[in-house]
Formats: C-alpha cells, structure tokens, sequence
C-alpha cells in the first residue's frame, strides 16, 4: 500500500511490438535524431576499461525467441562510478554514458552491446558489490518493464556479493553471464519457465 | 554516498505480470515474482540527458517528419503537462519519448500490416526534456484506434507511448496515454491489466480548453507520476506538510 500523501507512480503499460519507433526509429528505417539512436554508442576511443561485448537474446515461457523486445543497459564505469549526480563516490568516465540501449534483431532475436567492464560498487551500508551490469527488458505481452543484473564468470567478488548471495542458490546462475571468448560475454534472458531468469524488484 | 532511496514500487497498484485477457502475456510473464532488495547505487543512479541532444522539431511530430510545404492528415493536437514524483516535486530534466500511430491506427513499421494507410508527412515519434518545473509539450496529430490481434473483436483506443526517464534508474517506466472520452478505453484488454480504475484514470488526459489555441489545435493535459524518495518525504514531514 501507498502510504497517506504520496501520490500512486503512474501504471505502467506494455511498450508493445513497434516500440522501435519511439526508442529506436532509426533501427527501423525512420530517420530522426541525426540518424543516431538514444545511446546506440556508449563508448568512445578515449573511454577507459576492457573492452567488451555483451550479447544475447530473450526466450519465452514456450521457448520462441523475442523478436520485438528492447533491451536497456546502465552500469558504473571500469573505477565503479556513475556518471550521473547522484553518484558521488569519485569522478565519472567524462568518455562513458553507462546507458546503452539495443533492440532485438527483428528476425535473429540477438541484442549486442559494445561497453566496458565495469568496477566494483558499494552498497549503501559499505559492503562491496560485484561488477555488474543492471538490465531492463520491454516487449509486447511485457506488462510492466522487467529488471535484472547481469554478473560476470569468474569473479571472486561474485562470492561476497549481497545480491548475488540473497538469490536462491539453484536461480543464482541465471544472473551470470557465459564467457564466450576473451571479450566477448553472454546473458541469455528467459522470461518464464525452469530456466527463468532472476528478476529484481528494487 | 546517496541516501534519496525511492519509495517501494507499489505492485498492487501496477499491473502483474500475467493478465490472461491479454494473450501476450500467457508465455512472456515470469512465474516467479520478481526479488526484492535494497537498493543501490546502481539503481539510485541513473542516466542524463541534457537538452542539448534535444532538435528543434524533436517534440513536434506535426513537422518532424513531413515534407517541406506539407503537413500530415488528421486532428491537431497538443499534449502537455507535468513530470512529477510521488511527493508531487517536478522532476526537471529528464528526457520522455513518445511514439504513436498515425491518424487511420497506422504505425511506421514493417510489422504493422493493418489495412489503414501510411501518411507519407507522419513519423510517429519524437521527444524532449522536462524543464524546471517538470514540464514538457508536443504537437501531434491525433492517433487513430485500430485492430489488434488478441483472439476476439479487440480495437486499442487512440493512445500515445510514453518513455520516461527519472533521475534515477529506479524511476524508469514505460505506459501509454489515451484521451477522455473515448468509449473504447474501457474495452481494452491492455488497458484492463490495470487492476484499479482509478490508476486507467491516471492515464487518460483530459481536454484542456485554457490551453487549446483558436483555430489551430485541441490541447490534451497530461501529468505523470514517477516513484518519488522517503528521504524527501521526511523532509515533508519535518517542514510540516
């Protein structure tokens, strides 16, 4: 329940099968913005950190791929700050947006993203956090956008981390991306069913 | 280190995941509920957007999209209002997107076959940010209502997607805005998945005669409400509001 005095956030509504046209119009063909979609980049030559591909795709609950979904990224940049104001642990990557933002391939499902890895954050009680990359997932038949981390292979940090850790330990692996080459990481996304990916309500 | 954590997202009061009258969701809604936990950094903080990113013809779909000396077909309109947190404090700078079909229900997209006509003058999509007070405007032409297939006789009401970006990423949400009056609002099978009727009202804009321009366009008022911060709300408190 919403306490006395605070106002109800507005409901939220499924982004549909063309949300293409409101948050990548350029993805399919309408030429708007200068020919550049919102964060389709988020990197430039000067940005510090690994570089990294994150690639994947969303299933469904009867195992068809997600042809119409949108897939949103936000992450700390390779020291562990935000670029935004309400990080004031350190000085952000003035050459990283940590946004990014990828449609799924009309006819292959497959999003990719060209970032860095990031660093460690903290939590607000000072433990340390994983590296991790916080994901939301909009499509048709989505009634309200769904949120998930992805973590990374072979971290030790990922033992400590308070996440990670809260998550039934037989649901924990969906939150871990696959190393599929030296840079190049994997996070499948299923959105109902045995392999059901962890989402988070934060 | 940030303390402004956003208030607990009521999920009563938004749609669950699994809403059988839309047919959509039978194999796209998680079974699990999704897990609680404390927010973060990662969460608190968010993406920015500054108004420089913002073109001229951005938040006026009437001309974004048309030809040089041509206008799309349809109703001109004009949506305003404000950002807003649930402590009713504008949320300033923050950037909204918003895509819609055209005049006849038709969308500019390869997947959208319905028999209506394209408007070679209509995009469908532009965006802007709020200023100081959380407020933002765009000319448009009226979207019209169309088909969908959902297994019966089921037609969207005329509606507006809005994205929305808060300040932090916790606040991010995507929905839709329909228009008062419009008989097929209560008919939706997507509108319906919202369980209180007074939330489908948050979402309807009302007529706005102060703000509609003689002989040029219909003005729509249209607020929106992202989640707000408890520590606001104890400053509330302590200031005795």
């Amino acid at each position: 329940m919403t306490k006395p005095n605070i106002l109800h956030e507005s409901p939220s509504q499924t982004a549909g099968p063309y949300v293409h046209i409101g948050c990548a119009p350029n993805f399919v063909g309408i030429q708007m913005y200068g020919g550049k979609d919102l964060a389709s980049n988020m990197l430039d030559p000067e940005t510090s950190g690994e570089r990294i591909t994150l690639t994947g795709t969303i299933t469904d609950g009867d195992g068809k791929l997600v042809l119409d979904g949108l897939v949103e990224i936000w992450q700390a940049d390779a020291n562990g700050v935000y670029p935004s104001a309400a990080d004031t642990s350190g000085t952000a990557d003035p050459h990283f947006t940590g946004f990014g933002r990828c449609p799924t391939n009309l006819d292959t499902g497959i999003y990719q993203f060209q970032t860095i890895k990031p660093g460690q954050t903290k939590m607000r009680d000072g433990r340390a956090q994983a590296p991790h990359i916080t994901m939301w997932i909009v499509a048709r038949g989505i009634n309200i956008g769904l949120q998930t981390r992805v973590y990374f292979p072979d971290e030790s940090a990922n033992a400590t981390d308070p996440l990670l850790q809260s998550v039934p330990e037989d649901r924990r692996h969906t939150l871990i991306a696959h190393k599929l080459d030296d840079q190049t990481y994997q996070f499948n996304i299923v959105l109902q069913g045995d392999e059901e990916t962890v989402f988070l309500d934060i | 280190m940030a303390e402004n954590v956003y208030i607990e997202r009521d999920r009563d009061w938004q749609p669950p995941a699994l809403t059988p009258a839309y047919r959509s969701t039978t194999f796209r809604s998680p079974n699990h509920k999704p897990l609680r936990f404390d927010q973060t950094i990662s969460e608190i903080a968010g993406p920015t957007f500054g108004h420089d990113i913002i073109g001229e013809l951005d938040n006026d779909l009437i001309l974004n999209f048309a030809k040089p000396g041509e206008e799309p077909i349809g109703e001109r309109i004009m949506v305003h209002g404000r950002i807003l947190d649930q402590n009713a404090r504008p949320v300033p700078g923050v950037l909204v997107e918003f895509w819609q079909a055209n005049a006849g229900g038709r969308y500019r997209h390869k997947n959208d076959a319905y028999l209506a006509p394209l408007d070679p003058n209509f995009g469908g999509c532009g965006r802007t940010v709020t200023n100081a007070d959380g407020y933002f405007s765009f000319r448009t032409i009226r979207p019209g209502p169309y088909p969908w297939p959902n297994g019966g006789n089921d037609w969207r009401p005329a509606h507006i997607h809005f994205s929305l970006f808060g300040s932090g990423f916790a606040q991010r949400l995507i929905s839709q805005m329909y228009f008062e009056g419009d008989p097929l609002i209560w008919l939706c099978p997507i509108v319906g998945v919202i369980p209180d009727k007074k939330g489908i009202e948050q979402l309807i804009a009302r007529l706005d005669m102060d703000a509609t321009i003689p002989m040029d366009l219909i003005a729509y008022k249209f607020d929106i409400i992202l989640r707000g911060n408890n520590s606001t709300m104890f400053e509330n408190k302590l200031e005795g509001n």
